[in-house]
C-alpha cells in the first residue's frame, strides 16, 4: 500500500509553511504523520503537495503563560506524557497522551496534528474542548485565536482556513481532571472516551467517539451545576449525541459506555 | 525525486528518493537491509520497528524524506561482529520467538523501552510493547527476554 505520488517541501518556518500552503489547493501539512500517512497509504486522501513542518523545533514546548499553560503544536505525545509542568497543573493531558496508540506512535504523533486532523476519535481533541482551550493559528493575515468550542466543525473538518497552521494550544491549569477510555484492544481508537475536569470551580465534561466531532456533555454539566450526584448527572451522558454504530460497537453500546465512564470520571473530580 | 542524507547503522548514505517512499522500503529495497520486516502495513503490528534518533518508530509510517539528517538503527546494526546485542542475546536465551517474523521489531522496541525505563515491571513491559504483535502469541517468553535483558543492563 504505497501512497499516491506528491510533491514534498520542508518548511523552515511557520511563515514559509503558510506561504507553501498557498501554492497548491490540495496541499496538506505533515507534522508527525501518524494520522495522515495511514490515510494516504489507503489512498483515502491524496494531497498533491505535502508541506513538512516536522522540523520546526520552536513549536515543541510546554510552558507557563500566566494562568494558562501554552503547548507548542509540534509537541509529541511522548513529550506530553513526561512533562513535569503538565503533570502538576493539567495532569489529564499527559494521562490521556499515554493511552494514544502505542510507544512508536507516541514518539512521532503531535498534539497539533491530532487536533487539526479533526477526528472525532481523537483523545486530545476531546480534552482541549473540555478545557475550553484556545487554539492559536497562523495564516497569511497573521495570528488569530480560536476557542476550542468553535474549532471542531465536522468529521475531519476544523475552523482552520486552507492556509492556516495551528501553532499553539493554551489550556487552563486545572486542580482535578481525568480521561477515561474504553478501547477494544491495545492501540485501538477509543470506543468511547470521557474527559472531566474542574475548570474555574465548575466541572466540565467531554466525549470522544460519540458523534461527528468531539462533544461537550452540556446536560451532564448542567445537572451537576444543579446539584445532581455523579450517577444522576451521568444519566444524561448521551443526551443530544449521535454515536456511530460500527464493527467496534453499536450506538446503544456507546451510549451505555458513555454513562458508565462519565459517572466514574465524575467520581474522580 | 528528493535528495536525502542519513546515517543507517553508522554508515552515511546519500540517495535520491521519491517523496512517497516509506522508510521501510527505503531500508529494504534501497539499502538491502531486509531484517526490518513489513507485517501489517497499517501501522499496527510493529514488525517494521526501527530506531529513529534512538527512539522506536514504525518505519511503515515514516516517509524516507522525514528521516533526512537522522540516525537510523535497524536490527542489522545491533551486533558487534559475532557478539549479539544484549537484547538479542536475551531473546535467544529465553527463546523469545517462535516463527521469528516479529522478532526484529520486538528487539528494536525493547531497546527503546529499556532506554526509557531500564527496570520495567512485567506490566510495564507488556504495556511498553503494545505496539508490537506476535501472531504466534509467544508473549510469555518475549516478556521473559525483556526481563533478562533488563537484568543484563541492556
Amino acid at each position: 500500500m504505497i501512497p499516491a505520488g506528491f510533491e514534498y517541501e520542508r518548511a523552515g518556518s511557520v511563515d514559509e509553511a503558510v506561504s507553501l500552503l498557498g501554492r497548491d489547493e490540495d496541499a496538506k501539512l505533515l507534522a508527525g504523520g501518524h494520522s495522515l500517512i495511514p490515510l494516504m497509504r489507503l489512498r483515502f486522501t491524496r494531497p498533491s503537495l505535502l508541506v513538512d513542518i516536522g522540523r520546526l523545533d520552536d513549536l515543541r514546548y510546554v510552558r507557563e503563560d500566566g494562568d494558562r499553560i501554552a503547548i507548542g503544536a509540534l509537541t509529541r505525545h511522548a513529550d506530553l506524557v513526561r512533562d513535569p509542568l503538565l503533570a502538576r497543573r493539567c495532569a489529564l493531558i499527559g494521562e490521556a497522551a499515554a493511552t494514544i496508540g502505542d510507544p512508536q506512535v507516541r514518539h512521532r504523533g503531535t498534539i497539533g496534528g491530532s487536533i487539526a486532523h479533526g477526528d472525532p476519535a481523537s483523545d486530545l481533541a476531546t480534552i482541549v474542548l473540555t478545557l475550553d482551550a484556545e487554539l492559536v493559528a497562523h495564516g497569511p493575515g497573521g495570528e488569530r485565536t480560536i476557542p476550542a468550542a468553535a474549532f471542531f466543525a465536522g468529521m475531519f473538518e476544523t475552523a482552520l482556513a486552507r492556509q492556516e497552521v495551528l501553532t499553539e494550544i493554551r489550556v487552563p491549569k486545572v486542580p482535578a481532571g481525568t480521561y477515561l477510555k474504553v478501547e477494544r484492544r491495545a492501540q485501538d481508537w477509543a470506543t468511547v472516551g470521557v474527559a472531566a475536569a474542574r475548570v474555574d470551580g465548575r466541572v466540565q465534561v467531554g466525549l470522544t467517539s460519540m458523534g461527528a466531532t468531539p462533544l461537550r456533555a452540556r446536560s451532564v454539566e448542567e445537572a451537576l451545576a444543579g446539584g445532581a450526584s455523579p450517577a444522576e448527572a451521568a444519566a444524561h451522558a448521551a443526551d443530544g449525541t449521535m454515536p456511530p454504530s460500527d464493527v467496534i460497537g453499536s450506538a446503544e453500546y456507546r451510549a451505555h459506555l458513555a454513562e458508565v465512564l462519565v459517572r466514574r470520571a465524575l467520581e474522580q473530580v | 525525486m528528493t535528495r536525502i542524507a542519513l546515517t543507517v547503522n553508522g554508515t552515511r548514505f546519500e540517495e535520491d528518493v521519491e517523496p512517497r517512499q516509506l522508510l521501510v522500503y527505503f531500508l529494504r529495497n534501497g539499502l538491502g537491509l531486509t531484517g526490518t520486516n513489513v507485517g501489517c502495513d497499517t501501522s499496527s503490528c510493529g514488525a517494521c520497528t526501527v530506531l529513529l534518533d534512538g527512539e522506536s518508530v514504525k518505519s511503515c509510517t515514516v516517509f524516507a524524506v522525514q528521516a533526512d539528517g537522522c540516525d537510523v538503527t535497524t536490527v542489522e546494526g545491533l551486533a558487534e561482529g559475532d557478539e549479539l546485542h544484549p537484547v538479542q542475546q536475551a531473546f535467544h536465551e529465553q527463546h523469545g520467538l517462535q516463527c521469528g517474523y516479529c522478532t526484529p521489531g520486538f528487539v528494536m522496541a525493547t531497546i527503546s523501552l529499556l532506554k526509557e525505563n531500564p527496570d520495567p515491571s512485567e506490566e510495564e513491559i507488556r504495556r511498553g510493547l503494545e505496539g508490537n504483535l506476535c501472531r504466534c502469541t509467544g508473549y510469555h517468553n518475549i516478556v521473559r527476554a525483556v526481563q533478562a535483558a533488563a537484568r543484563a543492563g541492556a
